[in-house]
């Protein structure tokens, strides 16, 4: 397919692997931020292309494993109302809260959708002005500016049936607060394309040149990838700490302003707690006035819940990069995409999840 | 008379894939899955993914549990007096029930005939179960009717006896049309999981995953521009193509719920054997494979309702695919089967690195960005 089967190109990738090979003299630790990334890596392969002293950390990139206990156990609360419409994002669906999940609240006669796109969300509350239609908005940077535009649409049509239950979490405050921990092992950084396509690069400047990192905005497809790693090794072995766009088809320096534009016309950014990772100062967005008339955990009254996550699951050290999936306990065992324990297992693009659909036998066959 | 009671209709095949589970626990009448897991039934447990085979492992195939019933195929196959004949039923629930491409009627037909077509049968007699749901457009419903004539027609096979019944509104969604299958088999081979062996060639009838994408691509609320029709349509003629040209066949099986992905890791740990798949030799339209990226699906375990694959003799590898693709020119060879005895289904990527291609958990969630 075009504009695609370019950047998988086996022998390009070879090409760009020996070359990776080449530079490399000591070990790297380089995080992927990107969930998307952290799945293209391993339903590719393209880890095992890499010189042994190079890890992949794969890092808290899925908006759907971050999301806190607290904000999903909210949105069970919501969907199990009789007169909701609670639509999301398909990865969000099957996420476990405290005790169950919203394909589960679906099964028990809860009008849970899927939808592909916030808007989707506000043409059904407008078909069904009795209902009260719900959309839970997940995601980075890359799909805030949908759900802004959502909520702008609804306030433009006055529509009083339509609320967001907002869970939005912003990449630059996570990798800083991943880097500022003690216990970081973080060289470098692939950070998520999709993400800088909207809001551009300047705001990882001061992250490069205070925690002395490079980063490299990278985008999905495996030559994307090998790509990326190559110029951050390229930095690392020559001291260099800048941000570089590996992926300027689709990212300009400044993003995309009226996006950015609208996010800040409707939300403004406040502390948000992440699922395994805690609370992270000026991490998430919430509803600006006025249009906090359309937040949903207002409207319904569960803002105050309060949950503890489960002591098993250790998908927050999996999130932070300091253990790879398998290393956990309930990895496979007490914890599997049907029953999983923590969001990282749930998301397709979760760093438990991909391993466990590409991973869990580690021995491959001869060819 | 010899019953071999094999198995129900592709959509709901009731094998038992979890393998590596010791054996199935005795049918004791108390829920055998576990009410802690799931109190409820879930879209996923009818999914192709591993909820349906834990459902059909655990519940059904250990509730009517019979030494026949392990064979675990497509279509089962009996022996009468002097004859030997393949027996199926399956279920049609698809919305909407008019897609591009095909409707419910056909579909009812082409479904059962090609799970006849998978244990090498000629079709012959159909049943026809239809459930509407009160309010359904007389036009609509004649339009069902004569498409499953023509199906019927075009298939050689005739609809011989059907059952009507009507529910409340709100109680069903349209039509819902159940069909069973009666071939006769007139060759000697043995064609069923059981027998894949290393070496063994395995093709893919034509290009994968355009009936789930034309699906996708009507049902309400997920609206996109495409061309993608259905691919639903009947492959006994490809089978009985294959089977007079003496091809070895050691295994078939259509592409149905949970496409490529289930149909091999079901072979795989019903044939306890290790198979592996080249990328980029799976044959998926551009238009299909657009389409997936963009909806974040993977092109092989999306439904095909007209596509199988062939498990068949190295040596014959050559012939067959020039057998299937005067039949559909896309058919192609996608990989083979390993010496190895364990049940695995491994795939090397479009870079060269092999990964496990695993079953899919439940439904397909897209992704969100």
């Amino acid at each position: 397919m075009k504009y695609l089967d370019e950047y998988r190109d086996g022998e390009l990738a070879q090409r760009l692997a020996r070359e990776i090979h080449r530079l490399t003299t000591r070990p790297w630790n380089i995080m992927e931020v990107c969930g998307g990334q952290t799945h293209a890596i391993v339903k590719f392969g393209i880890d095992e292309l890499l010189p042994k002293q190079i890890s992949l950390i794969h890092g808290p990139g899925c908006p759907v494993c971050v999301t806190s206990l607290e904000i999903i156990d909210q949105a069970l609360d919501i969907a199990a109302r009789r007169d909701v419409i609670f639509t999301s994002f398909g990865d969000m669906l099957r996420v476990p809260g405290s005790t169950t999940d919203l394909l589960s609240v679906k099964a028990k006669g809860g009008d849970v959708r899927m939808v592909y796109s916030p808007l989707d969300a506000v043409k059904i509350a407008e078909q069904n002005p009795a209902k009260e239609v719900v959309f839970f908005g997940v995601g980075f940077e890359t799909t805030a500016p949908a759900t802004a535009m959502a909520i702008y649409q609804a306030a433009r049509k006055k529509l009083p049936n339509f609320s967001l239950l907002v869970a939005h979490v912003l990449v630059p405050q996570a990798m800083e607060a991943l880097l500022s921990s003690p216990k970081c092992r973080v060289q470098g950084f692939l950070a998520a394309g999709h993400v800088c396509a909207v809001m551009g690069f300047d705001e990882y400047l001061p992250i490069a040149s205070k925690y002395h990192v490079p980063i490299v905005v990278t985008g999905f497809e495996p030559l994307d990838i090998l790509q990326g790693v190559l110029m951050t090794v390229q930095q690392l072995e020559s001291g260099r700490a800048e941000v570089e766009n590996q992926y300027r088809r689709a990212v300009r320096r400044e993003g995309n302003p009226s996006a950015q534009e609208l996010i800040h016309k409707i939300f403004r950014v406040i502390p948000r707690k992440w699922r395994g990772v805690g609370e992270i100062p000026e991490s998430g967005l919430g509803l600006r006035e006025p249009y906090t008339a359309f937040d949903a955990g207002i409207r319904f009254g569960v803002s105050s819940h309060c949950v503890e996550e489960s002591p098993l699951c250790q998908s927050g050290l999996v999130l932070q990069g300091q253990i790879k999936p398998h290393e956990c306990p309930a990895f496979g065992a007490g914890c599997t995409p049907e029953h999983p324990l923590g969001a990282t297992m749930v998301s397709s693009e979760g760093a438990c999840a991909a391993y466990f659909r590409y991973r869990r036998q580690p021995e491959p066959v001869a060819a | 008379m010899r019953l071999i009671f094999a198995t129900g209709g592709s959509r709901n095949r009731w094998r038992l894939n979890e393998m590596k589970e010791p054996n199935p626990i005795e049918f004791s009448g108390a829920c055998p899955i576990p009410i802690s897991q799931y109190p409820n039934v879930m879209m996923a447990h009818g999914g192709g993914g591993r909820l349906m085979h834990q459902l059909i492992g655990k519940m059904f195939l250990v509730a009517f549990r019979n030494p026949l019933l392990d064979a675990q195929h497509d279509a089962a196959v009996a022996e009468l007096p002097g004859k030997k004949i393949a027996f199926t039923t399956d279920s049609y629930v698809v919305q909407p029930m008019f897609f591009p491409g095909g409707d419910i009627g056909s579909m009812a037909v082409h479904g059962t005939v090609n799970d006849l077509a998978m244990a090498g049968a000629r079709p012959l007699y159909l049943s026809s179960a239809f459930i509407i749901e009160e309010g359904v457009p007389m036009e609509a419903l004649w339009k069902i009717v004569v498409s499953m004539r023509d199906a019927a027609k075009n298939c050689r096979v005739q609809i011989i006896t059907g059952d009507t019944k009507v529910v409340d509104r709100g109680k069903g969604d349209g039509v819902f049309i159940n069909t069973a299958g009666i071939g006769v088999i007139e060759h000697g081979q043995n064609i069923a999981p059981q027998n894949v062996q290393a070496g063994d060639a395995i093709l893919a009838s034509g290009d994968l995953g355009r009936h789930g994408m034309a699906i996708m691509a009507v049902r309400a609320g997920l609206e996109f521009e495409s061309k993608i029709e259905s691919d639903s349509a009947p492959v006994h003629e490809a089978v009985l193509d294959l089977l007079k040209a003496g091809i070895e066949i050691h295994c078939l099986r259509d592409l149905t719920r949970g496409g490529l992905t289930s149909a091999l890791n079901e072979i795989a740990a019903t044939a306890n054997r290790t198979l592996l798949i080249e990328e980029k030799a799976v044959p998926v339209r551009e238009d299909v494979h657009a389409a997936c990226e963009i909806l974040g699906l993977d092109p092989f375990q999306v439904a095909c309702e007209g596509r199988f694959a062939a498990f068949v003799k190295a040596g014959d590898c050559e012939r067959a695919l020039q057998i299937l693709r005067a039949h559909s020119p896309n058919a192609s060879v996608i990989g083979r089967v390993m010496d190895e005895r364990s049940p695995a289904v491994y795939v090397k990527s479009a870079i060269g690195v092999q990964r496990i291609l695993d079953l899919p958990s439940g439904e397909q969630l897209p992704r969100i960005c």
